[in-house]
């Protein structure tokens, strides 16, 4: 029971100064968009490299894709400033 | 104003968009700067549009070929991402070109404040404004997509996806409940104002720190400012490119929520 007390005690602490963590919160939440967005990209531009006269339609599909993957990092972006402000 | 900051320290986030009020403070109408820039931003709108179509020649000239090439560019997003035209569509795709290709200019102008000298403040920076254009894009899309196929289907067609087992309608409906009416206005809101934001973000903290080092006691660490200034111009002109990306992105998946609403009864 102390522990959990203790752990308690520590996050409350933690909630006042919470830059850091914040931070490092935003850094986690970009690894996933980022590895995303980089395999989105690579398959696109494979696919126009293999079909030169479907990059029109692959690259309009490839921002949509891109737009979609980078809303999540964002909105870690947006949590960081929320925490931190 | 900003970098001018006395006490040596990083200001505060909430120091770099809030801004006094020029106008009309304390009352619900309160002008200050970013509204100033919003302003301004639909009247160049307006404007640009005005002086392409008051002179036009066969061969496109000037203001005219910014805003025949922008008009090509969305009517082709509309192409490719909107219904065809066809006799089932009540509404042709192309009926939605000039809320497209005006909101384009809007956004691509209130993202280029954040970069033109003494101005320096995206009017997307501060959230009212790309939830205002969300919101929008959601009204306009249903509205659309009522008047497509009527209340009931409109509906059914978006909470009740065919081709589910039925059983499946208990997990599949919730989901899309939120995704469309919560999650989808709220991402495109976030997705301008978060990219925008963190290029205004960048620009600060480069500026803030060429000046601390030109402006250091130290006077060796003067030159180095020379880097942060060389990535500060570097930024500046990435920042032209996510300003038209930005912008074109949100026409994008507007004219995508727009049109998947659009689509016959199945």
């Amino acid at each position: 029971m102390s522990m959990l007390a203790q752990v308690t005690e520590e996050i409350a602490k933690a909630g006042t100064n919470n830059k850091g963590l914040a931070a490092i919160g935003y850094g986690a939440g970009a690894i996933g968009p980022g590895i995303g967005i980089g395999y989105l990209v690579g398959q696109s531009v494979q696919a126009m490299a293999r079909q030169p006269e479907a990059a029109g339609m692959v690259r309009t599909t490839m921002f949509l894709g891109i737009a979609f993957t980078e809303a999540l990092a964002l909105i870690g972006f947006v949590a960081y400033i929320l925490a931190s402000a | 104003m900003i970098l001018a900051s006395e006490s040596g320290e990083f200001p505060p986030i909430s120091h770099l968009v809030e801004w006094k009020d020029l106008l009309l403070g304390g009352t619900p109408f309160s002008i200050n700067k970013v509204v100033l820039i919003n302003v301004v931003a639909g009247l160049l709108t307006i404007l640009l549009f005005v002086l392409a179509s008051s002179k036009k020649g066969l061969v496109p000239k000037g203001v005219q070929h910014v805003t025949e090439s922008a008009v090509g560019m969305v009517s082709g997003i509309v192409a490719d991402v909107m219904p065809h035209d066809d006799d089932h569509h009540k509404y042709n795709a192309k009926k939605f070109l000039p809320l497209l290709v005006s909101m384009f200019f809007f956004i691509f102008f209130n993202n280029i404040a954040g970069i033109i000298p003494f101005v320096q403040m995206p009017g997307t920076a501060r959230m009212a404004l790309p939830i205002f254009l969300s919101l929008l894009v959601l009204l306009v899309s249903n509205f659309y997509g009522i008047k497509q196929n009527g209340v009931g289907t409109h509906f059914k067609n978006a909470l009740f996806p065919p081709g589910v087992p039925k059983a499946l309608y208990l997990l599949v409906t919730p989901i899309e409940l939120l995704s469309q009416f919560i999650v989808r206005p709220f991402s495109l809101a976030v997705r301008l104002f978060a990219n925008v934001f963190a290029g205004h973000l960048l620009l600060v903290i480069f500026g803030f720190l060429s000046n601390k080092l030109m402006t250091s006691d130290t006077f060796a660490l003067k030159p180095v400012a020379i880097l942060p200034f060389l990535m500060l111009i570097f930024l500046t002109l990435f920042e032209v490119m996510v300003a038209f990306l930005q912008a074109y992105i949100f026409t994008l998946l507007s004219a995508v929520y727009i049109g998947g609403y659009l689509s016959p009864e199945h």
